[in-house]
């Protein structure tokens, strides 16, 4: 008899939450974004007025997808990312009837640490793409007949790679695919500074590949997937001295003590250095808002305005490891939470 | 008859042949006792460093710094609106209030560097805490009184030993004017470490020092009361009717096949199951308990079936044939006198079930359980997450102090566990009837 009335009593609640608005605001996406993210959804939590918003994980692709799902309160209203939009991404949106707005918040560093027990690593963007890209062009090794033609990444120590480097066995702990971090970094190191060395560029050619054939990371043991979680790569980088890890600049600058980023063509990771541009391995960080959600979920408008209180040079996100935008460029952005103008093809060329 | 040669070993041949091979014997049979003692002290070793581990960084993680100092309890500034409502108190000016009395214990330093330095020691959460502590004690307002706040999860750590005074300043995450103001307040009494109050009362917050488990504890609750009152009945009638009713042809055979199948079933693909069904098709929002529970009790009805059709068997058929014997039908027959009896053994199987969920979190990542979630759920339908998902995405955070705190959200975890098992061995203990 229990048994009846209780499953009787599930059915029922199950059945009337179906039509139930939400009165919270939904985000979801990238794990690099997520500890900026719930700073902010935090703050506006303290205002009696609004329920604090539900920030998900699960990665850049997860966040500019589930923006894209639909239109209505079982989808998402924020998606965050590491990574821009792609067309493709937006065509799924159009498909879907989502309307969406493109505010970029914030920059963040991709460094590459190890040990302050080891050797500094001093070295160029293009030679640490060379250590880490999958394949390299057969021409690199010998001279003749090579044209077009690629090869398993053969190279085991730095100094294999360029003799001024340390004589150490290449072992870099990264994130998995799935992670923006490693998207942004593969295409700003392999396929940004490696594809342009005169060397791999003719071989690009001479094979008709994309640059982005550059993109695929190593799987021979140099290069070793560590999963989503950067405290585990820091914890390693600690026990072995001699391996390198990529990782955003947040999880450098709290481990300061122990960790050193390794400088990379010439300007080390400083905030400073990222901030101003010189350091070229940095990602925007965005979030896109649905248009249609704005005004219906509660706290949306409200949401995106707490962002303009704590990402300043002083603010509470720069506490945490974010890298400020530029003034004009926050204002920009404040202006784009106000109009909303809608994200077109046009605008991600 | 034809001769056939029997052969009959003689005593003393049987006596030999035994003890020539007594000693290997007897050998292999101390190796296979010691091959079996040294597994399970391999296994014990394993789990003495494991809790070793969890409590050496946990217990601490249980404790926090305080810092104490004067407030002035001023009505017009705290309380623009003067109904004490939460909204008039959030738009006072609760934080500036705690700013001054803490710069008032520490001299009133001047100068923009070393104000900057003393508002990096307080916890980002003082107002709020302030606010809350006007709350409770209406009494004490347009006085000046003592209250403890915590300090920053930097300073926490400084004061624990993890940022060591001796780096460099340039490599340390406080600088020097923060220390020389920690080493006043230290000398003058006001720091203090004791039992985090943040822990169990706070929720999920981004500062180490504020975050506490009572939402996902809260959530953890909820989505196991919606799984064990859907899971329970339903197992235990799927049981009875296989066991007792159903007839065996080839039809149950294939369930019974299926159940068993079930419960090998990765969790995940639940989670997947439950995203399509109850969020995309009944329009159900994501990231409540009443989802997870209701995905985690399909997840551990295998496990329920299972055991409850075990302990249904291991009921004397006896006791059946004399219930019908004396003249009750089968539904009274299951009813007064089976399910009774096998009651400590479904019991034991719900709960070890319930435990398996308990430590779930792959089927909640699809249903979106997986996040930070910071209001505390009121109730089934409102958002909400679980222990080991806090325990999962505090173990991410840059923070060092959320190294800690992660320890003791897994001693809160194991403990849980432990309660749950142990009302499991109890139940069994009290209810088991031998024959």
């Amino acid at each position: 008899m229990f048994a009846r009335i209780a499953t009787a009593a599930a059915v029922a609640v199950a059945m009337s939450t179906g039509a139930v608005a939400r009165d919270y605001v939904s985000i979801a996406g990238s794990s690099t974004v997520l500890p900026f993210a719930t700073i902010v959804a935090e703050r506006l939590g303290r205002n009696p007025q609004f329920k604090t918003p539900v920030v998900e994980s699960g990665g850049s692709s997860v966040g500019k997808k589930g923006v894209c799902d639909g239109v209505g309160t079982e989808f998402i209203d924020i998606g965050n990312a590491s990574s821009r939009m792609k067309t493709g991404e937006l065509e799924y949106c159009d498909k879907n009837g989502v309307k969406i707005t493109e505010v970029k918040v914030g920059y963040d560093g991709i460094v590459v640490a190890n040990s302050k027990k080891g050797q500094l690593l001093e070295i160029s963007l293009a030679d640490l793409g060379k250590a880490l890209t999958a394949k390299v062009p057969a021409c690199e090794l010998r001279n003749y007949n090579c044209a077009g033609e690629f090869v398993d990444n053969p190279y085991k120590k730095w100094s294999d790679v360029n003799p001024a480097l340390p004589d150490v066995e290449i072992r870099v702990y990264g994130p998995p695919t799935t992670s923006g971090t490693r998207a942004s970094f593969a295409e700003i190191v392999n396929e940004g500074a490696y594809g342009k060395v005169k060397v791999v560029a003719d071989a690009l050619k001479a094979s008709k590949q994309k640059s982005s054939a550059l993109r695929a990371m190593r799987t021979d043991g140099a290069y070793v997937e560590a999963g989503e979680q950067d405290n585990l790569i820091v914890q390693k980088l600690n026990e072995d001295p001699n391996a390198y890890g990529i990782f955003g600049f947040s999880y450098l600058d709290q481990n300061s003590d122990t960790l050193q980023g390794s400088v990379l063509s010439g300007v080390a990771p400083t905030f400073d250095a990222i901030a101003d541009g010189s350091y070229k391995a940095s990602r925007a960080l965005f979030m896109y808002v649905k248009h249609q959600h704005v005004g219906v979920v509660p706290g949306i408008a409200e949401y995106m305005t707490e962002w303009t209180k704590h990402w300043g040079d002083d603010g509470a996100l720069s506490d945490a490891g974010m890298i400020p935008m530029p003034k004009a460029e926050r204002d920009e952005m404040a202006a784009r939470m106000k109009n909303l103008p809608v994200l077109v093809a046009a605008d991600l060329k | 008859m034809t001769e056939t040669t029997v052969r009959v070993l003689s005593p003393q041949d049987a006596i030999d042949r035994v003890g020539a091979t007594l000693k290997r014997r007897n050998r292999s049979e101390l190796k296979f006792q010691w091959l079996g003692k040294s597994a399970i002290g391999l296994a014990l070793a394993f789990l003495v460093l494991l809790f070793a581990a969890i409590f050496s960084n946990g217990i601490p993680g249980l404790f926090q710094h305080y810092v104490t100092f004067d407030v002035t309890l001023d009505k017009a500034r705290l309380d623009p609106a003067g109904d004490m409502s939460p909204s008039s108190l959030y738009s006072g000016d609760a934080e500036a209030l705690v700013r001054e009395g803490f710069l008032a214990a520490l001299g009133n330093p001047e100068g923009r560097t070393k104000t900057r330095a003393a508002r990096g020691i307080l916890s980002s959460g003082s107002a709020q805490r302030f606010v809350d502590f006007v709350l409770d004690n209406p009494d004490a307002m347009g006085q000046t009184v003592a209250v403890k706040f915590a300090v920053d999860d930097d300073i926490d750590s400084f004061l624990r030993g993890f940022i060591k005074r001796e780096t460099p300043e340039s490599d340390r995450r406080i600088n020097d004017q923060v220390i020389a103001f920690v080493d006043k307040l230290q000398a003058d009494g006001r720091i203090s470490y004791e039992l985090s109050d943040y822990l169990f009362f706070g929720s999920a917050s981004r500062d180490a020092e504020m975050a506490g488990i009572r939402g996902a504890l809260i959530g953890s609750i909820l989505t196991l009361f919606i799984c064990v009152i859907i899971a329970f009945p339903l197992g235990v009638a799927t049981a009875v009717y296989l066991e007792e009713i159903a007839p065996k042809n080839r039809i149950t055979e294939i369930i019974e096949i299926n159940i068993n199948n079930l419960a090998a079933v990765p969790s995940v693909v639940f989670g997947i199951m439950g995203l399509a069904i109850f969020i995309v098709t009944f329009g159900m929002p994501r990231s409540i308990p009443l989802v997870g529970g209701i995905v985690l009790a399909l997840m551990t009805l295998p496990t329920i079936i299972i055991s409850s059709r075990a302990a249904i068997r291991s009921v004397p058929p006896s006791i059946r044939d004399a219930a019908l014997g004396v003249g009750a039908s089968k539904m009274q027959t299951i009813f007064h006198h089976v399910i009774p009896l096998a009651m400590p053994g479904m019991l034991t199987g719900t709960i070890i079930g319930m435990a398996q969920a308990l430590g779930e979190t792959a089927p909640l990542l699809m249903i979106g359980m997986v996040a930070f979630i910071v209001d505390v759920p009121g109730s089934v339908t409102d958002p909400g997450t679980v222990l080991p998902v806090q325990i999962f995405m505090w173990a991410d955070f840059a923070e060092r102090m959320f190294v800690q705190k992660t320890s003791a959200a897994i001693i809160v975890l194991l403990a849980f566990l432990i309660v749950m098992n142990a009302s499991a061995i109890w139940l069994r203990k009290k209810l088991e009837r031998r024959w």
